[in-house]
């Protein structure tokens, strides 16, 4: 069970998370033109890399701020927690 | 069998206390303190199973986790408890077990025909038989295997042991309280760290209770209770025995089985049975010793066989010999410390060296008693079948390679050494990457990837001192950095015996035209023969080899095979061990009893249950409830001995004809405050909301990014910057995680707060024609008219006393209002609403009468909104904004989204009006169509129209607005029905919704 250090409440437990995805994702701006193929990328592909990757969390059993997370994908080590408005 | 082999006296049993206990129904003695295993060896039991593959009859082997053979079944306090190994379960008063794996009985089993018929059972014998033909397996083959397999059967009964989990934090934890375990978690503990120490056993102290070693200027067993009980008196120290440690997961969690009452024979109240314990831990110390390892030889799995440190642990913890005329059969000094012990108690033992001419410390001093001792000598096979009788002994040459002189000499057991294999399952789980120490031949932790340090022989280091000396010196190190505290011991001095080096020799080559099975694998009935079968058939990586012939599997993780199986690949390849490699340990390490993975989320436990605060009222007035996500909801009111359809039908009734009250507390509620709440709104939903005047609340159905359909609800403007939301009861949470999510992540720059407010308030759905005059004499002083409340309006009231919102919103498709009060008074809002609305006939109503109700109005609900649809599926297009963007809308111009055909929900009627049609049947054009029969669609949610008193269900099918009027079929292959049906409008009742602006 991995120990995410949510960056308003301090560690805790993964069961008190949920996963969210890919952080690095922009959602497009609204009353914007979007093609297809953009609007696609945004909603259905997701890169699964293997090492490093930033990506969502909720600390729902805690504070229900969403959080972002640095995390090895291979060896689950978390470089980084970030508060939602804050960037690498 | 009735020999005695329990000494006059020693061992740290209580021997005032006898206990009786029960082995395959025939009664025996033991002591306070004895395990089952130690007991039936003090009787001369020593046939206690069958092995796995060939029904070989199998002993004790080890005394404690690394036993493979001796498992058997328990039953305690009428619960049966399988896969109990005999040498960790300590003898309690009326203890019953029985053997496993044998059928008729553990004496005539007659699986036993597996032996000779061995060859048809090599390796990968699965695989390769029962293959054909294919209608045997389920009939034939599986039942046999079934009945043959296996060690024990689980009770189908429900367990009624309770079982706990505990969480913890610690600075280091210590797995193991032998030496190393000792000497680190004092001196940690001397640091202020906070300590938990864990041993698998009942006894603290590991080797240390066993070896004749002096520590300061006491015995080791005297050294390790002073310290274990001074490590008890400390706040800071967590000291538990009969707890295993079985696995190391990521970030340093590590959970732990406590065992807490399997000791006893029985739980006792407010008592667990057994405690998983969840530990993240700032640093890991593994102590978890070393197992001795089996030299291979022919028949090697007779009982009677058995690790020369168990045959020590029995006589020194126990006082029980293994037998009277011991062989021991070493390649090291260890053999000698029990041929010794046998020495001091009378016994006379005969040692075979496989080494030519060994010189030590304690090999004096075993000449000195007089022991006897043949030099490169080995075992070549035990003879016996339910027991060693004697053996035959060889003479070996210096390359090893061939034996000479064989003879017989006669035994009763023999205790075999063939050096140690530090136990490092933990270290690999944390992601160490071992490494192959020489000088051992065994793999030793390496590099760690996760805060974990290995000591003692676990790590490879066999003396005492240098064990000692690194784990006082690595526990006060590791403990320093995390306390900033130093509180140095000094470490005791040792007097220990130097041992000679061991002979890297591990397998007895066969004689001359002999097949003897010499086992590599105990507990799966892996064989030499059976790995080199495997090689010759092509496998090749170590971890094909294990699965095709189930080396090193199942509970016993390999503890006593692995290396000499590793040993065999290696050898056969021409290659050396650490090329071969070794295969990934997993957890558990030892086996976990699945209550104890569960704990005491079992049964309503599982999940916490949500009841409204007019759940009493209802339970008082024959409410038969149903699960509703966590909620229980009323799903009907019986009436003497009406049924779900009775009752269903009559409360629907009611509320079309008079008035009904339904408990709607379970909605989702979410209150939106913020100046830009109406903005948030507007991009939530799919519908226009910025100009929704304060008081009245307005239908909105809000999209995922995909364009499918996430939930729908009603939204009430309370006051200028403050909205009140409903969602589903199932959809609830979800909704709110995304609404936290636009506002967090996407529009931080909208100043809007959410909460949710689904606890604090209770409401009661009034539907029906009569529902207005019930209304008006709850809040007599309020203008509850059609113009002064109405539909979509709110207005806040009086109750008798108490704070009321009133919504007048309807799913039923009546005039309808919805009430809400604080949670706290929703019992009391109820009470009233029965007692007043009593004149003009009210009933409650549960969700199956809600369910009929908006079926036949055609309001599509969850099982419609399925997470499958899109708006316009459900003919919500008129809620979906041409002007505003929001989430989801770009998805919506999809070509697959506005696909002419696209699927619609329609209504369906079977032609004859009277047969029901089962949700999930597909509505196909021909019911006689070849197989694979086209789907038009599936029926999402049917009822019985109380409006016209016929079936009616709403259906979600190709075309849907063109389909109507036309004849097709509802198949339903699993109730094996076929009905003809029409399509008619989802709207079966009053369809264009007059009622609910009456």
């Amino acid at each position: 069970m991995l120990h995410i250090k949510c960056p308003h409440c301090g560690l805790r437990s993964q069961n008190e998370f949920s996963y969210g995805g890919d952080a690095t994702i922009k959602r497009p701006e609204l009353n914007k033109e979007v093609s297809d193929q953009d609007w696609d990328n945004f909603v259905y592909l997701r890169k699964s890399p293997r090492g490093k990757h930033l990506e969502l969390w909720q600390h729902i059993s805690g504070c229900r701020q969403w959080i972002k997370v640095e995390r090895d994908t291979l060896t689950h080590e978390i470089f980084k927690t970030l508060k939602a408005n804050e960037e690498l | 069998m009735s020999e005695n082999f329990r000494l006059d006296k020693g061992g740290l049993i209580n021997r005032d206390k006898k206990l009786s206990f029960k082995f395959n129904g025939k009664k025996y003695f033991g002591y306070e303190g004895d395990t089952l295993a130690s007991a039936l060896i003090a009787n001369g039991v020593h046939l206690v199973g069958r092995s796995f593959k060939y029904h070989r009859p199998r002993g004790f082997f080890g005394a404690g986790v690394d036993e493979p053979y001796a498992i058997v079944q328990m039953n305690r306090n009428n619960e049966v408890d399988p896969n109990v190994r005999a040498t960790e379960q300590e003898l309690f008063e009326g203890l019953e077990a029985k053997s496993v794996n044998c059928w008729p009985n553990v004496d005539f089993d007659i699986g036993a025909i597996n032996n000779f018929l061995g060859k048809f059972f090599p390796a990968g014998f699965y695989y390769k038989t029962f293959m054909w033909p294919k209608s045997f397996w389920y009939k034939l083959y599986e039942p046999i295997i079934r009945k043959a397999a296996g060690f024990g059967a689980a009770s189908i009964k429900h367990d009624k042991e309770k079982y706990e989990h505990k969480y913890e934090y610690c600075d280091l934890l210590i797995t193991g309280s032998g030496p190393s375990g000792l000497a680190s978690a004092y001196a940690a503990a001397q640091n202020g760290a906070k300590v938990i120490l864990a041993e698998d056993k009942s006894r603290f102290g590991g080797s240390l209770l066993t070896s004749e070693v002096t520590i300061g200027n006491q015995s080791g067993k005297e050294w390790a209770e002073k310290i274990i009980s001074e490590l008890k008196l400390m706040p800071n120290v967590v000291v538990k025995n009969r707890s295993q440690v079985f696995g190391y997961y990521d970030h340093n969690m590590l959970v732990m089985s406590e065992r807490v009452s399997d000791h006893l024979p029985k739980t006792e109240k407010y008592i667990p049975k057994q405690r998983l314990w969840y530990i993240r831990a700032k640093e890991v110390i593994i102590s978890s010793g070393s197992i001795e390892r089996p030299i291979v030889f022919g028949n090697n799995d007779t009982p009677g066989v058995m690790l020369s440190s168990a045959a020590k642990e029995y006589l020194k913890i126990y006082g029980v010999l293994v037998g009277k005329k011991p062989l021991i059969f070493t390649n090291n000094d260890s053999g000698y410390e029990t041929a010794i012990e046998f020495k001091k108690n009378g016994i006379d033992p005969i040692v075979l060296d496989t080494r030519r001419d060994p010189n030590s410390e304690i090999i004096k001093e075993a000449k000195d008693l007089n022991i006897s001792i043949k030099s490169s000598y080995v075992v070549v096979a035990a003879k016996g079948y339910k027991k060693v009788n004697s053996a035959d002994i060889a003479k070996i040459s210096d390359d090893k390679k061939n034996i000479s002189n064989i003879e017989n000499i006669k035994c009763d057991c023999i205790c075999v050494s063939g050096f140690w294999t530090p136990t490092i399952h933990l270290a690999s789980q944390s992601g160490n990457k071992t490494k192959f120490n020489e000088k051992i031949d065994s793999f030793i932790p390496s590099q760690p990837k996760q805060k974990e340090t290995t000591l003692g022989s676990a790590s490879g280091i066999f003396t005492l001192e240098e064990t000692l000396k690194t784990s006082f010196e690595k526990g006060n190190e590791l403990s320093k950095q995390i306390t900033n505290k130093e509180n140095k011991v000094s470490i005791p001095t040792v007097v220990e015996k130097k041992s000679s080096n061991h002979d890297k020799f591990w397998c007895v080559p066969l004689p001359e035209g002999k097949n003897y099975k010499r086992f590599l694998d105990f507990q799966n009935d892996v064989a030499v023969s059976d790995i080199q079968l495997a090689l010759r058939e092509g496998y090749r990586s170590i971890e094909h080899v294990k699965r095709y012939t189930t080396l090193g599997m199942a509970t016993d993780q390999g503890r006593t095979s692995n290396l000499n199986g590793l040993q065999l690949v290696s050898d056969i390849e021409n290659k050396v061990v650490p090329q071969v490699g070794h295969t990934t340990f997993r957890p558990p390490y030892s086996p976990v009893s699945i209550g104890a993975i569960v704990g005491r989320e079992i049964g309503k436990h599982s999940k916490p249950t949500r009841k409204s605060p007019m759940h009493y009222w209802h339970e008082k007035n024959n409410a038969v409830f149903v699960d509703a996500g966590v909620w229980l909801r009323p799903r009907y009111y019986k009436r003497g001995n009406e049924n779900l359809f009775e009752a269903s039908k009559r409360e629907a009734k009611n509320v079309r004809q008079n008035v009904g009250v339904c408990d709607v507390t379970t909605l989702g509620k979410i209150d939106i405050k913020g100046p830009d709440s109406a903005e948030f709104l507007n991009r939530v939903y799919t519908n226009a909301w910025l100009k929704l005047p304060v008081g009245k609340a307005r239908y909105g159905v809000m999209l995922r990014e995909d364009g499918i359909v996430m939930d729908d609800g009603t939204t009430t403007r309370i006051s200028e910057n403050h909205y009140h939301m409903t969602t589903t009861t199932a959809q609830a949470a979800n909704v709110l995680s995304h609404l936290e999510y636009y506002l967090q992540l996407v529009w931080p720059e909208l100043n809007v707060n959410v909460v949710s407010s689904t606890e604090q308030w209770a409401g009661a759905a009034i539907a029906g024609p009569k529902s207005r005059y019930v209304l008006q004499k709850l809040f007599p002083d309020l203008n509850v008219s059609n113009e002064g409340l109405p539909f979509m309006g709110y207005m806040e009231g009086n109750l008798f006393g108490v704070n009321a919102k009133i919504y007048r919103i309807s799913f039923s498709g009546e005039l309808a209002y919805e009430v809400n009060v604080e949670s706290d008074n929703g019992n009391y809002m109820w009470e009233k609403i029965m007692e007043i609305g009593k004149e003009f006939n009210i009933q409650p109503y549960g969700t199956e009468a809600l369910s009929t109700l908006r079926i036949e109005m055609g309001h599509v609900a969850g099982s419609e909104l399925d997470g499958r649809t899109i708006p316009y599926d459900n003919s919500l297009d008129g809620l979906v904004s041409k002007k505003k963007d929001f989430i989801g809308k770009r998805s919506l111009s999809k070509a697959a989204y506005i696909a002419s055909d696209r699927q619609k929900v329609v209504g369906v009627i079977p032609l004859d009006k009277k047969t029901s049609i089962p949700e999930g049947s597909y509505i196909v054009k021909d019911a006689k169509a070849k197989l694979p029969n086209p789907k038009l669609g599936h029926v999402s949610a049917s009822c019985w129209s109380v409006e016209y008193d016929n079936p009616f269900s709403l259906a979600i099918i190709k075309d849907g607005k063109n389909m109507i009027g036309q004849k097709l079929f509802a198949l339903s292959p699993l109730k094996n029905k076929t009905i003809p049906v029409e399509i008619v409008s989802s709207h079966y009742v009053d369809p264009k919704g007059e009622r609910v602006r009456s």
